[in-house]
């Protein structure tokens, strides 16, 4: 008999059945296989592209942008997204934004100067973060950029730069706050409750040099509270209207900062994301009531501004990979070995991913731990997983890996793979290419006397 | 190898060990595997048998095979006393 007359193997399993309470492996993760990603197979991915590939989908992105755009409009008349670029800064990704009508948000000069290279207009790039360097600030300035300042020592240097530029820099400044979570943000911006904000805000008005736009915070990530974003905007709008009291000059915007939950399951969540994370329209209904609410004229109403990233892009990406192993583990426990690690899938240790077989299985399963392909203890990508019965060669796609991953993903041990994007027809893109050995060694130097040795 | 004759497993793959109360599932590949073991068949027949009937290579159906086996041991399917009177 021919192999392909033979019936399809499964390797023979026994569990035990213990009575119905969901152990740590936690209930029944995904039984249907994940054989296509927007009517692309994975099995032709692979075989293209090879494996491990992130996968990014363009129809996912358009349709999460648009719902959550839409969950703000209805409620509020003017909100503006900014595109987090940390988040994702494939190039092609932020494409996606702006086309939608994002802005960039960026926090260094090197995303600063990628959003420039994609197009954006300067005006509509918002520079965030502790570290931006005099030429930074003077780039910003001269591109009408808004400068969202985060300490003192920075208000000054904006202040000397404004001098020397013969510009008036659009600033806003970063406010941390009590929003009743634990851990609190304080190590970026202004405090509100101790005055620290209201003291830069009076200097920047007082020094007459700076046009103060905006009020920007940005009070944690994959919050789950959407009562905290009502008390972070019932805070900024408090300083909106003492500003406006003091020195009648109105405020622009309020940014409110990213930190919407996407659909992952956190670490220890009994509850699959899917069912208990808030949804955006939560947010939206907190974030709109507390600014209507806030004694703003109704025709000097703030734009809302919102640097969402996570909850934009989680649900576009995923993660294609192959098994390389199925092993004991002494304990008794299985253990698979795939070729996708934690170098260039970190969120491992913040969620515990969905991850689902790319072909056909039976509903024979068993109680998994989902190893990565370094050398290193650390690299897990499920701790406990039921998963369907996998031979070496069959492969798994991860998903809701959009967020973060493509970003901080990190050269160790191996080199980082293709990303690929599927666009609105179906076609696929190459978007990133993957790395060769000549990538890093080409930026290194072997001195000339230790090129030579005997072995 | 000899499976503990008071292990009863059925035709859909649900095996129960009187003896400790405990029950399990087996896939239809290891209903075979089991069934060939309580028939006394050698291990060499088994295999033979697995390799004719599935889409698997030698050497990936001894790993998986091992696997089971140990399983079934750590389990206390097999009758061990049996074993040793017939050694
Ligand atoms: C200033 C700022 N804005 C927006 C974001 C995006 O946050 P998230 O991905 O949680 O929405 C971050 C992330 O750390 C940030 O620091």
């Amino acid at each position: 008999m021919k192999n392909t007359d033979k019936i399809k193997y499964e390797r023979p399993i026994i569990k035990r059945l213990d009575a119905g309470i969901p152990n740590k492996f936690g209930l029944r993760t995904e039984y249907t296989p994940m054989t296509h990603i927007d009517n692309v197979s994975v099995k032709s991915l692979v075989a293209e592209f090879g494996s491990p590939l992130f996968v990014v989908s363009e129809k996912t992105i358009r349709n999460t942008y648009n719902q959550t755009k839409r969950a703000f409009t209805l409620r509020y008349p003017k909100v503006q997204f900014a595109w987090s670029y940390k988040t994702n800064y494939l190039d092609a990704v932020c494409h996606v934004f702006h086309q939608e009508g994002s802005w960039a948000e960026v926090v260094s000069g090197f995303e600063y100067d990628k959003a420039i290279a994609n197009g954006v207009n300067g005006k509509n790039i918002i520079f965030n973060g502790p570290d931006k360097s005099e030429s930074d600030i003077e780039k910003a300035i001269n591109n009408d950029s808004l400068l969202h300042i985060d300490h003192l020592d920075e208000l000054y240097m904006v202040i000397e730069m404004a001098e020397k530029t013969n510009k008036k820099p659009k600033v806003s400044i970063r406010v941390n706050m009590d929003t009743g979570i634990y851990p609190m943000w304080d190590r970026f911006g202004f405090n509100y409750e101790t005055g620290q904000a209201w003291d830069a805000l009076n200097k920047i008005m007082f020094s007459q040099k700076l046009e103060l736009m905006g009020l920007h915070c940005h009070i944690g990530t994959f919050m789950l509270a959407p009562y905290a974003y009502s008390t972070a905007a019932y805070k900024l709008a408090d300083l909106a209207l003492a500003v406006e009291k003091k020195f009648n000059h109105n405020i622009k915007y309020i940014d409110l900062g990213g930190g919407f939950p996407s659909k992952n399951t956190l670490k220890g969540s009994f509850l699959p994301g899917n069912d208990s994370n808030p949804s955006i329209d939560e947010f939206a209904e907190a974030i709109s009531s507390a600014l209507i609410n806030a004694g703003f004229h109704p025709e000097k109403l703030p734009l809302l501004i919102l640097e969402t990233g996570r909850a934009l892009i989680d649900d576009a990406g995923y993660l294609i990979s192959s098994v390389i192993a199925n092993k004991r583990l002494s304990s008794g426990k299985r253990a698979t070995i795939i070729d996708a690690g934690v170098n260039i899938m970190f969120t491992s240790f913040w969620y515990d991913h969905k991850v689902s077989p790319a072909q056909p299985f039976t509903h024979y399963t068993e109680d998994t731990v989902l190893y990565g392909p370094l050398c290193m203890n650390i690299d897990v990508i499920r701790e406990n997983i039921s998963l369907p019965l996998l031979n070496k060669g069959d492969n798994l796609v991860i998903s809701m890996v959009g967020a973060y991953n493509m970003t901080q993903w990190m050269q160790f041990i191996t080199l980082r793979p293709k990303i690929v994007m599927i666009d609105l027809n179906g076609k696929v893109h190459l978007i990133r290419d993957s790395e060769t050995n000549a990538t890093l060694t080409d930026l290194e130097r072997v001195p000339e006397h230790l090129k030579k040795f005997d072995l | 190898m000899k499976i503990n004759k008071n292990v009863s497993i059925s035709e859909n793959g649900f095996v129960f060990n009187p003896t400790t109360g405990e029950s399990f599932t087996v896939n239809p590949i290891g209903v075979e595997i089991i069934n060939m073991i309580k028939m006394h068949s050698p291990e060499e027949e088994i295999k033979k048998f697995i390799l004719e009937k599935y889409a698997t290579d030698s050497s990936g159906f001894d790993k998986d095979f091992y696997d089971f086996i140990q399983m079934l041991k750590s389990y206390n399917l097999f009758d061990e006393e049996n074993e040793e009177n017939e050694n």
